[in-house]
C-alpha cells in the first residue's frame, strides 16, 4: 500500500518550457535587437545585430523520426562545432547557431559528413512537412516518413541550392483531414470508393449519432442490419471524405484498390505578395505504391521543374500559376483537366470565372 | 535467445538515397541488443513492413493516460499485435517544446536518456502542432516516461478535444522582422490555460499559434484557430544607402520588376537616384520588399499583433483561413499581455459555451455569422475585418442610423483620447 501510495507522483504543470534556458548565448544577448541578415551559401543565414554582433546559422535537413543516435550524434556536432546549442525550424529542420565564422566550413564539412544534408534556405525545396503515416496514426491511408525520404532523395539537390524562383513548401499527408496543411505542392491521400462497413460492429464501437452528424454531406444514416443497430451509407452522396472512419473504425475507408493519392498545388501560408492561398488539384488517382511512389515522384518531378524554368523571380508555385492561367499550367505539366477540377462544394462559384479574361 | 529479425524488403529501399534515411535509425534501436527497447523495436519494424506490403495501417486508439491529466498521450495498439506482439502497445506523448524549439545538446541527451529507458528511442522533432513527440512506450511506461521528462522540465502537450500545443516562431531571438516577443505571448497563452489543455472539455481542438510577422514562418493563418501575427503601423523604416546599393548590385530593371511592381498595393515607387519611395498609407505589410532587402528594410517602431480567427483544414465545411477579428493591437507593456489574454480567455469561453461538438471556431464563425461573434467576444467591427462590404441587398437595415451614430461617436472618442488608447482594439466589453 504504502509502496503504491510512493508511486503517486503528481504531474509539475510546468507548461512551455522558459526558452531563454537553452538559447545560445548570442541570441540571448541580442533577443529582440537583430538588425539585418545575408544568406552566404546555401544553409547558412549570417545575421547581425544593431550592436554589431554577428551570428552565423547552419541548417541541416534531418529525418523528423529521429532514433536517439541520431540525436545525440548531432549534439556531438553541436558541442564540437556550435557551442552546445541548437534549435529545430517548423519543418525539422535543425540549426546550429555559431559565433565565430571559421567554424561555419568545418560544421558543414562535419554534418555532409555525418549524412546531414546542408540547405533548406532562401529559394530552396525544404523539407516536406512530414505527418505520421503507417509508422503511428491510427487512420492512414499511406505511409508518411516513406514519402518524403523518397521525395526528398529525389529534390536533394534543390535542398542544398537556392535555384528556385521562391521557397518551395512542399507537404504530404496521410488521409484527407490534411495534417500536412496547405503546400506549394501537396501530395496527399484520396480515398475513392465510399466506406465499407462492418455491421456487426458498428453499434459495439461508434456513438452513431456523432458520426452521422460527422458527414459533411449528411449521407450517413441509422439502419438495422441482421437485427442489429448499425449506420448505412447514402453511396450517391458520399464523397468519400473519410470524415466517419476516424469516429467509427468499423467503416472502413481504406482499401488497397480504392486509397489513391492527389497532387495539389498554389498553397501558400506567408502574406508576402499575394495573401495566403489554399492548394488546388492537378491530378487525382495515383496509386498508393510504396515503398518509393515512382508514380507521384514523377508528377511531382514535373511540376517542380516546370515551376522551376517558367516562374519568374519571387513568385510562389500559385502566383506563377495566377499569372500564366491554368490552361497553360495544365499544358506545362502535361496533365488532363477533368470536370474533376471544378469545384462543386460550398462556396464553389467564388471558384468559377466571371469574366472576359481568358488565356489564349 | 534473440528473437529473429523481421525482413523488411520493401523497407530496405528506404536506406539508400542521399536523404537521412528513418529505416536506418529503426533499425539502429533494433540492433541494439543492450537495449530493452530492442525487442519492441523489431516488431514495430515488422509492423510497418507489413503496412507497406499491404498498403494498410495496423494501429487503433484506446485510453491510455498519466496520472493528473486527462490528455497528451496517443494510445496505439496493434490490431496485428498476434504477429508482432513486442510492440503491441506503441504509445505516443505529446510533450511541448522550449518555445521557439531552443535546445542545449546537454538538454537533448538528457531527454535521450528518459526515452532510452521508458520508451523506443524514437523521437519526433517536431509533429505539426509542434510537439516533441515520444513515440513508442507500452501502457506501463507511459507514467514512467512522462515523469522522466517532467523532471527535468518538460510538460505534457494537448490532444483531443482541448487546448492544443502552440508553436512560435524563431522571432525576437535570431530575425529583425520579429514585431513583438513571440516567446512570451506563447508562453504566456498557453501557461495561462493549461487547465484547458491538461484536462480536455473543449467542444474540439483549439489551437493558438505565434508568428512574429507576416511572413508567418509557422502557417499560423490557416493553421491555427487563433493566429497572432507580428505588425506595425507606422512607417517601415528605409536605409535609402542600402537601397542605392542593392540598386547598383541588382540593377534597375531586376529592382523595378522584383520589388516595386512586386508591391500588392503599388505603395512603391523608384527615384530617379535610386532612392525609395514609400507610400506607408497603402502599404499592407506583406513583407516583400522586406524580405528581398533586408540590409534596406526593416518594420516600423510603433509594432504590435494582428489576430485572426477561425483556421483550420477541410472538416467539415471545408478549409478555412484565420479571419481578422482585431487588426491590430499592442503587446508590450504588462497591461497590453494582460489585455491581450483576457481577449483570448474571451475566445476560448465563447468557443467552449457556443461550439457544437466536432465543431473548430472557425466554422462556429460560420454558422452564427460575424456580427453575432464579435459581439460575444466583445470586438468592434472594423472596415480591416473585410475584402469589401456586402454586396447583397438582401438585408434589413433600419437600424443604420443607430449603428452609423455608434461609429461616429467610436471615432469620436478614439480622436479625443489619442494619448491614452494604445491600439485600435476597443472591446466593446470593456
Amino acid at each position: 500500500m504504502s509502496e503504491e501510495k510512493k508511486q503517486h507522483r503528481k504531474p509539475i504543470e510546468s507548461g512551455v518550457p522558459d526558452p531563454m534556458q537553452f538559447m545560445h548565448p548570442v541570441l540571448k544577448a541580442n533577443f529582440g535587437n537583430w538588425d539585418w541578415h545575408e544568406r552566404p551559401r546555401p544553409g547558412v543565414l549570417h545575421h547581425v545585430s544593431k550592436t554589431g554582433e554577428d551570428i552565423w546559422t547552419v541548417r541541416a535537413g534531418t529525418q523528423r523520426q529521429m532514433d536517439v543516435y541520431t540525436i545525440r550524434k548531432l549534439c556531438d556536432i553541436g558541442d564540437k562545432f556550435a557551442e552546445g546549442h541548437v534549435r529545430f525550424t517548423t519543418r525539422s529542420n535543425i540549426e546550429f547557431m555559431v559565433s565565430d565564422q571559421d567554424k561555419v566550413e568545418p560544421l558543414i564539412d562535419k554534418l555532409q559528413e555525418a549524412g546531414f544534408p546542408v540547405g533548406g534556405t532562401g529559394n530552396s525545396v525544404s523539407v516536406i512537412s512530414h505527418t505520421q503515416g503507417w509508422l503511428h496514426c491510427d487512420i492512414p491511408g499511406t505511409d508518411a516518413s516513406g514519402v518524403v525520404k523518397s521525395l526528398m532523395d529525389m529534390m536533394y539537390e534543390e535542398f542544398v541550392k537556392e535555384e528556385m524562383p521562391n521557397r518551395v513548401r512542399i507537404t504530404t499527408s496521410c488521409c484527407q483531414i490534411n495534417c500536412g496543411g496547405q503546400g506549394d505542392i501537396a501530395i496527399n491521400v484520396q480515398y475513392t470508393k465510399p466506406p465499407v462497413i462492418n455491421h456487426s460492429l458498428v453499434a459495439k464501437v461508434c456513438e452513431r449519432p456523432a458520426v452521422v452528424a460527422r458527414c459533411p454531406v449528411a449521407a450517413i444514416r441509422p439502419a438495422m442490419v441482421n437485427g442489429k443497430a448499425t449506420l448505412e451509407v447514402d453511396e450517391k452522396k458520399c464523397i468519400c471524405c473519410g470524415a466517419c472512419y476516424p469516429p467509427c473504425p468499423p467503416m472502413q475507408i481504406n482499401s488497397r484498390e480504392s486509397t489513391k493519392l492527389a497532387i495539389w498545388v498554389g498553397g501558400k501560408h506567408s502574406n508576402a505578395r499575394s495573401k495566403p492561398t489554399f492548394h488546388k488539384l492537378v491530378v487525382s488517382n495515383l496509386p498508393n505504391n510504396p515503398p518509393r511512389w515512382p508514380e507521384v515522384e514523377e508528377i511531382v518531378r514535373k511540376i517542380l521543374y516546370a515551376y522551376k524554368d517558367n516562374a519568374r523571380d519571387w513568385e510562389r508555385m500559385g502566383e506563377w500559376i495566377e499569372r500564366i492561367g491554368w490552361p497553360r499550367f495544365f499544358e506545362l505539366v502535361d496533365m488532363p483537366f477533368t470536370h474533376h477540377h471544378l469545384d462543386d462544394f460550398r462556396g464553389a462559384r467564388s471558384s468559377l470565372n466571371s469574366s472576359a479574361h481568358i488565356h489564349f | 535467445m534473440a528473437k529473429q529479425k523481421h525482413k523488411t524488403v520493401l523497407l530496405d529501399e528506404l536506406e539508400s538515397g542521399p536523404w537521412p534515411s528513418f529505416v536506418s535509425g529503426l533499425k539502429r534501436l533494433r540492433d541494439s541488443d543492450d537495449k530493452k527497447y530492442a525487442p519492441m523495436m523489431n516488431d514495430l519494424l515488422g509492423q510497418l513492413e507489413h503496412s507497406y506490403e499491404t498498403t494498410r495501417g495496423f494501429w487503433k486508439g484506446g485510453t491510455v493516460g498519466v496520472r493528473g491529466y486527462g490528455g497528451g498521450v496517443i494510445p496505439r495498439f496493434s490490431e496485428v499485435a498476434e504477429e508482432y506482439p513486442e510492440s503491441k502497445e506503441f504509445h505516443t506523448l505529446r510533450v511541448m517544446p522550449p518555445a521557439g524549439m531552443h535546445y542545449t545538446t546537454d538538454f537533448l541527451r538528457k531527454i535521450c536518456d528518459v526515452w532510452e529507458e521508458h520508451g523506443s528511442g524514437l523521437i519526433a522533432f517536431h509533429g505539426q502542432s509542434g510537439d516533441i513527440m515520444f513515440q513508442g512506450a507500452s501502457t506501463e511506461n507511459v507514467q514512467h516516461a512522462f515523469d522522466g521528462l517532467n523532471e527535468i522540465g518538460l510538460d505534457m502537450g494537448g490532444a483531443g478535444p482541448a487546448l492544443r500545443t502552440a508553436m512560435s516562431c524563431v522571432g525576437a531571438a535570431r530575425c529583425e522582422q520579429s514585431c513583438y516577443n513571440e516567446q512570451k505571448a506563447h508562453r504566456t497563452i498557453i501557461n495561462t490555460f493549461l487547465e484547458e489543455m491538461h484536462r480536455p472539455a473543449l467542444p474540439y481542438k483549439f489551437k493558438f499559434k505565434f508568428s512574429g510577422c507576416p511572413n508567418d514562418c509557422v502557417n499560423a493563418i490557416h493553421r491555427a484557430d487563433f493566429a497572432v501575427i507580428g505588425t506595425w503601423r507606422d512607417d517601415m523604416k528605409i536605409n535609402q544607402d542600402e537601397v542605392k546599393a542593392y540598386v547598383k548590385e541588382a540593377g534597375r530593371k531586376y529592382t523595378i520588376d522584383n520589388v516595386i511592381t512586386r508591391c500588392p498595393t503599388n505603395a512603391l515607387s523608384l527615384n530617379d537616384d535610386d532612392t525609395l519611395e514609400v507610400d506607408n498609407q497603402s502599404c499592407v505589410r506583406c513583407m516583400h520588399c522586406l524580405n528581398v532587402m533586408p540590409k534596406a528594410l526593416a518594420p516600423g517602431d510603433d509594432k504590435g499583433i494582428t489576430i485572426l480567427i477561425g483556421g483550420k483544414r477541410s472538416l467539415k465545411i471545408g478549409d478555412l483561413m484565420g479571419s481578422v477579428i482585431v487588426p491590430f493591437m499592442k503587446l508590450e507593456t504588462d497591461e497590453d499581455f494582460e489585455r491581450f489574454t483576457e481577449f483570448a480567455e474571451r475566445v476560448i469561453e465563447f468557443f467552449a459555451e457556443n461550439a457544437l461538438d466536432h465543431e473548430r471556431v472557425g466554422e462556429t464563425i460560420d454558422r452564427i455569422g460575424l456580427p453575432n461573434f464579435l459581439e460575444a467576444v466583445g470586438v468592434d467591427i472594423d472596415p480591416n475585418m473585410i475584402n469589401h462590404p456586402r454586396t447583397n441587398s438582401y438585408v434589413r437595415t433600419d437600424d443604420f442610423n443607430e449603428a452609423a451614430k455608434h461609429w461616429i461617436s467610436r471615432k469620436k472618442e478614439r480622436a479625443e483620447g489619442k494619448d491614452n488608447i494604445r491600439d485600435d482594439f476597443v472591446a466593446a466589453a470593456e
